[in-house]
């Protein structure tokens, strides 16, 4: 095993960590918002938004990611009036484009974990909250989307770990980040299974990280769901 | 009587489809009144309570709470409450109790009982402590202040519900079935708390089953029968001479 080449390997891929970093973060911040937005659509009780809401989730779960970033990358810049306005000098960046397509994927799957957490929202428990006086933003806020979210997190943990692994296709448009740079030391060294081991392992390392920080954070939201003493006879089986 | 009017319903309708639940009920509650609401399943008085805040919207009638009047409006041919502020405030007056508690389970049993008044009458955080912690002794279960409900008795739970409540500083409390979930030797301990209740003065409304709180509690019972009052008087009239034949017949089956 040749030890300095692999030390060497990883010095260098770990230099592009920051990169996958970046990819990662803009992309689940931006995605998360927008899904936030697309699920509002989806239950907003208005048809035409939730009819909207529907397609958009259904074009970006249903067709490739790697397809729907070629198509930013290269596709937005056949459009006259995207190429003549303000926002062609950051579309025209690699970089950019890869975080609006993964941004605008996971806001697809997002919204539909985000659904599934509102659905698991006891209408009882709104129903307390209505009748002491709390509605809209406020009934969102305090009870809603508290509940919804800790309903949501398990299945959000993995949306965000497929999201460090799919940062990977931004290599194919040209952005630096750890793949990307392994490719391109394969092709100076042939030495592909270090190379790919080497940054296999470091995506390991980051998931590793990651859904340590979601336990915990789940762990931190739910002692409710903990036994802290024997459920007491006498109370019904009720919402919880 | 010459105390305050706390709620008046006014000749209230509602109908599922095309099922007429409440058929026109009309109904006083003044300062410091125990009405104990009975009646068979079905007839009507769940609704009628969730009418009382507009947790269902009345097709027709009139509900003034503490002197200030709900106002409707007619929208596609549907009645319905002309502004939800209001809606929110009148609320925010009536204290509600559910059958099965509803507690917020994510939340502590404190802070169920300061949800209301920190984030919807926006008081300083110190104050509302205070006043839950007392509330809690009140109905005896401080020492589960940090317990999440699924950790308490469904008769704490729902001792904890009426703290919750009684937070809002309510002008009315309306108890849905509020042992109807409990089991029968749990069922004391939330009676005990009513009872306290109702000898303090508060103005209350009690859909139960209960009939030992019906004749001993409250100063007025109403039964419902298929949407409409059938028999409304005090405990003494109505289990005495005065009560129908359909209230016979109905106590009857409670075996008293
Ligand atoms: N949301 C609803 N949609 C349709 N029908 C309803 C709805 N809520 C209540 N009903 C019907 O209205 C009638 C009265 O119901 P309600 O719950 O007020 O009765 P209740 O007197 O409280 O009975 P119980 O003692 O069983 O609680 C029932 O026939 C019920 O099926
Ligand atoms: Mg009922």
């Amino acid at each position: 095993m040749d030890i300095p080449f692999l030390f060497q390997t990883m010095k260098t891929l770990l230099a592009a960590v920051p990169m996958t970093l970046a990819l990662f973060s803009l992309s689940v911040l931006f995605g998360g918002l927008l899904a936030l937005l697309v699920v509002w659509m989806r239950v907003g009780g208005n048809p035409v938004l939730s009819r909207f809401a529907r397609g958009y989730i259904f074009v970006f779960r249903g067709s490739p990611l790697l397809i729907q970033m070629f198509l930013v990358f290269y596709g937005l810049g056949q459009f006259g009036f995207i190429r003549h306005s303000f926002v062609w000098p950051a579309l025209r960046e690699p970089f950019v484009c890869a975080v609006l397509s993964l941004a605008l994927c996971t806001a697809g799957y997002t919204a539909e974990i985000f659904r599934f957490g509102l659905r698991a929202v006891p209408p009882r428990e709104i129903e307390a909250a209505r009748a002491i006086g709390m509605s809209g933003f406020l009934l969102v806020r305090r009870i809603i989307a508290p509940i919804a979210f800790r309903h949501a997190l398990p299945a959000y943990s993995t949306e965000i770990v497929m999201m460090v692994k799919s940062t990977a296709l931004a290599s194919l448009v040209t952005v630096w980040e750890v793949t990307g740079v392994a490719q391109r030391l394969i092709s100076q060294t042939y030495r592909t299974m270090e190379v790919f081991l080497c940054a296999a392992i470091i995506y390991l390392v980051l998931n590793f990280l990651i859904l340590q920080a979601m336990a915990l954070l789940e762990h931190r939201l739910s002692p409710h769901r903990r036994a802290a003493a024997p459920l007491v006879p006498g109370s019904l089986p009720v919402s919880r | 009587m010459a105390s305050a009017t706390r709620l008046s319903v006014r000749n209230i309708h509602k109908s599922f489809g095309t099922h007429e639940v409440l058929r026109g009920i009309s109904l006083d509650a003044h300062d410091g009144d125990v009405i104990s609401l009975l009646g068979a399943s079905g007839s009507g008085k769940s609704t009628f309570l969730r009418c009382i805040n507009l947790l269902e919207v009345a097709d027709r009638g009139e509900i003034v709470v503490d002197g200030e009047r709900i106002e409707m409006v007619t929208k596609n041919g549907r009645n319905v409450p002309a502004s939800r502020k209001q809606v929110d405030r009148i609320r925010a007056e009536l204290g509600m109790v559910f059958q099965s508690f509803n507690l917020w389970s994510h939340m502590t049993i404190l802070d169920n009982v300061i949800e209301g008044p920190l984030h919807v009458l926006k008081r300083p955080r110190a104050e509302c402590i205070a006043e839950a912690e007392a509330l809690l002794e009140k109905v005896g279960i401080a020492e589960k202040r940090h317990a999440y409900p699924a950790h308490l008795s469904g008769g704490q739970q729902q001792r904890a519900a009426i703290a919750r409540a009684l937070a809002m500083k309510p002008k009315v409390m309306l108890f849905d079935e509020p042992t109807s979930a409990l089991d029968p030797e749990l069922v004391g301990e939330v009676l005990r708390v009513m009872r306290s209740l109702a000898e303090e003065g508060m103005t209350m409304l009690v859909v139960t089953h209960e009939m030992s709180f019906a004749r001993n509690v409250s100063n007025r019972v109403i039964f419902m029968r298929s949407g409409e009052i059938d028999s409304d008087g005090t405990p003494e009239e109505l289990f005495g001479k005065g009560g129908s034949p359909a209230f016979r017949q109905f106590i009857g089956t409670f075996g008293s």
